[in-house]
């Protein structure tokens, strides 16, 4: 018999995060991502264009709204562009938070009938954004040759501006995942703080519009940073200052470890509520 | 040789406020004000609405062992396998697992209607606990085991409820953990399904597995467990050879079963029900028989008027939920031709001695007018045991067990291999 000794006694307060756990579950977190990929554009007319659909019509309106009523600038790209291009990392990030935070609570059965890792749910479920994230992001590329821009090689730091991204969805979700399997108002306040959380990012307007003095501090939305990364590797516009960076990573990993930790110390009571 | 499962004062508490946990904030915060507010500081240990599913529980399972659990609806069975399985956390105490577990709680769990059968297969094994590779090695076996093999690239939402259950077990019955945890998976599915399951579950038994079955059927637990265990409000109240906890566990609950029911609705312009009774032969209502005596259904009816369609029967079931038979009171000579005129009728109905075989059956009453609508339409409403009678060799299979005529007749007078030689 193999030699796993399993101990089982109650927990109490904050959890370790438990990485093994994790990885000796990867194949079912790819499962969990695999599902949701499956399932997400079943039986729409438009299937995977979706991914696609939803920055572009974005896009429409806040070119119509931004660009031409309020002629916000932008940075001497054509508008439309510039707002396309920070609307591919928020549409990963509003929808890996909002579908990551209804994870738990949409395989409630899973969570009170099997044992696994349960931040695998939330994990499966921002993981399988990517997909949709590759998808926009390649369809950047026609868009910016029909606008007469080419990539510069800065397009080779577009990964860790993703992986920044990765961090601050997955602790966004995390966080609000745990917090729904609770209290279900989460899941109302979700849309509010998404379109809150839009405004304060830089996706319809440019930094340029935040004093120099602000720009630090409205750094310490991560988000801010991603898109400014996305812009910067795509469309060469000024690469965000060090010190933003700086702020910025910190926060997002801040928001990844309070996620990871909030989840473990709550995940014992999922059974029970859900 | 070390158990495979060990357990010591093992138990977990549900607070009320936690199974139905404030799911608003708003209540949570009214919670909390009222929690400070009524005592300060870690007093509120033994509140009055803390349930303990499980208490004090320990218990050592040795390797390769089948244990059986059984136990009413909310004594803990469930709960003690949960906590065993790491889906819930217990309160207090430890258990000690050696060995890789896999538990069966529902089967299907993770199925999803848009998937395709093949696509259900290994999201299903995952859940469960298996590899790709391990899902892709036995996956054949799996589809084969099915019996739906052509359906596996349709989607599942098209599926009857039968094959998604085939498809269901048969990647269950693959999983091959050291230590399997298994609830009451059989109560689903028809006779059939029910029997593949049993024996799937002894071969699993005999390849030396430890094995943690909770069930309602007792015959299965006596069937495929060496051992059980009988929980009584979330402590163990028997803890012996499986026959003997099954035995002791019945004998308890016939005691508390009622030898007679009334419904709760009477009101009918053909016919009032007043009371079905189980009665012996000397008129004494009781719910166990021995096999040698007959079993008295009584139906205390008030005919309010004449209908040549009115029916008075019922069906009699064993303990998997399977009908041994129906019987309506038309069926007799006696009635044949007759009519129940207004008034108030005892009905009785004769089950034979020597019919039903030993175990526990259930009593669905069938009153109504035959062709148009039930009267009194409920299942389960009385229960009876019946018991061997001394000198029967012990448990033969079957819903029925009569005596059948046997004879034999000499056709030759010498045996035919002796005459070859």
């Amino acid at each position: 018999m193999a030699g796993d000794t399993l101990v089982i006694t109650p927990s109490k307060g904050w959890q370790p995060l438990d990485l093994r756990a994790l990885w000796a579950f990867r194949e079912l977190g790819y499962f969990f991502a695999w599902r949701e990929l499956k399932l997400r554009y079943k039986q729409t007319a438009f299937g995977a264009a979706w991914a696609v659909l939803q920055p572009v019509l974005m896009t429409i309106i806040f070119a119509l709204v931004f660009g031409r009523l309020a002629k916000l600038p932008s940075e001497g790209k054509p508008y439309a562009l510039f707002s396309f291009v920070a609307l591919v990392p928020w549409t990963f990030f509003s929808q890996a938070v909002s579908q990551g935070s209804r994870s738990l609570i949409s395989s409630a059965s899973l969570v009170s009938r099997v044992y696994f890792p349960r931040l695998l749910l939330p994990l499966g479920s921002v993981l399988s954004f990517l997909v949709d994230l590759a998808v926009a992001t390649a369809v950047t590329l026609p868009l910016m040759a029909y606008y007469g821009e080419l990539p510069s090689a800065h397009v080779a730091m577009l990964p860790l501006v993703v992986v920044l991204l990765f961090a601050v969805s997955l602790g966004v979700a995390l966080l609000l995942a745990a917090a729904n399997a609770q209290y279900r108002d989460v899941q109302y306040v979700v849309p509010f703080v998404l379109q809150l959380w839009l405004f304060a990012s830089p996706v319809a307007y440019s930094l340029s519009l935040i004093p120099d003095e602000y720009r630090t501090l409205y750094a310490v939305n991560p988000m801010s940073t991603v898109i400014e990364g996305f812009r910067f590797a795509l469309l060469d516009t000024p690469a965000p200052t060090p010190s933003a960076v700086a702020v910025s990573t910190l926060s997002a990993l801040l928001l990844l470890a309070a996620g990871a930790y909030y989840f473990r110390r709550t995940e014992r009571l999922f059974a029970d509520v859900l | 040789m070390p158990d495979a499962i060990a357990i010591e004062r093992l138990g977990k508490r549900y607070r009320l406020g936690e199974l139905s946990r404030p799911t608003r904030v708003t209540e949570a915060a009214i919670d909390a004000a009222r929690r400070v507010a009524r005592r300060p500081g870690r007093a509120g240990r033994a509140r009055r609405d803390d349930i303990w599913a499980l208490r004090g529980i320990d218990l050592d399972v040795p390797e390769g062992q089948a244990l059986g659990v059984v136990g009413r609806n909310g004594s803990g069975k469930s709960t003690l396998l949960k906590v065993l399985a790491r889906i819930t956390e217990p309160t207090e105490g430890r258990a000690t697992i050696r060995g890789r577990v896999g538990a069966l709680i529902e089967l299907g769990t993770g199925f999803h209607p848009e998937l395709t059968g093949r696509e259900n297969v290994f999201l299903n094994g995952a859940i469960l606990g298996m590899s790709r590779g391990e899902i892709r090695r036995k996956f054949d076996a799996i589809a084969a085991f099915s019996e739906v093999e052509q359906f596996l690239d349709t989607p599942m939402k098209r599926y009857s409820s039968g094959m998604r259950i085939r498809l269901a077990f048969a990647v269950a019955a693959h999983l091959e953990p050291e230590i399997l945890l298994i609830d009451e998976v059989l109560a689903v599915g028809d006779a059939e399904f029910q029997r593949r399951c049993l024996g799937r579950m002894d071969e699993i038994r005999r390849s030396g597995r430890t094995v943690l079955f909770v069930s309602h059927n007792s015959n299965a637990v006596e069937g495929l467990c060496e051992r059980a265990i009988w929980l009584e409000r979330g402590s163990i109240n028997y803890d012996g050879p499986a026959s003997d906890t099954v035995r002791q566990y019945l004998r308890n609950r016939a005691r508390l079963a009622e030898a007679s029911w009334r419904p709760a609705d009477a009101a009918d312009p053909d016919l009032e029900c007043r009371e079905i009774r189980l009665v012996a032969q000397d008129g004494s209502q009781k719910v166990d028989f021995d096999r040698s005596e007959p079993i008295m259904v009584e139906f205390d009816v008030v005919v309010r008027r004449t209908n040549h369609r009115l029916r008075i029967g019922f069906d009699l079931a064993n303990q998997e939920g399977l009908i041994a038979f129906a019987s309506a009171h038309v069926d007799a000579p006696t009635f044949a031709d007759a009519v129940l005129h207004p008034g108030r009728h005892v009905l009785r109905a004769e089950i034979p001695a020597m019919l039903l075989n030993h175990g526990l059956y259930s009593l669905h009453a069938r009153l109504g007018v035959h062709e148009v609508r039930w009267i009194v339409h409920e299942d389960d409403v009385l229960q009876l045991e019946v018991k061997g009678v001394e000198g029967e060799a012990g448990q033969r299979p079957g819903i029925v067990l009569p005596s059948i005529a046997w004879s034999s007749e000499r056709t030759a007078s010498e045996p035919t291999l002796a005459s070859s030689l």
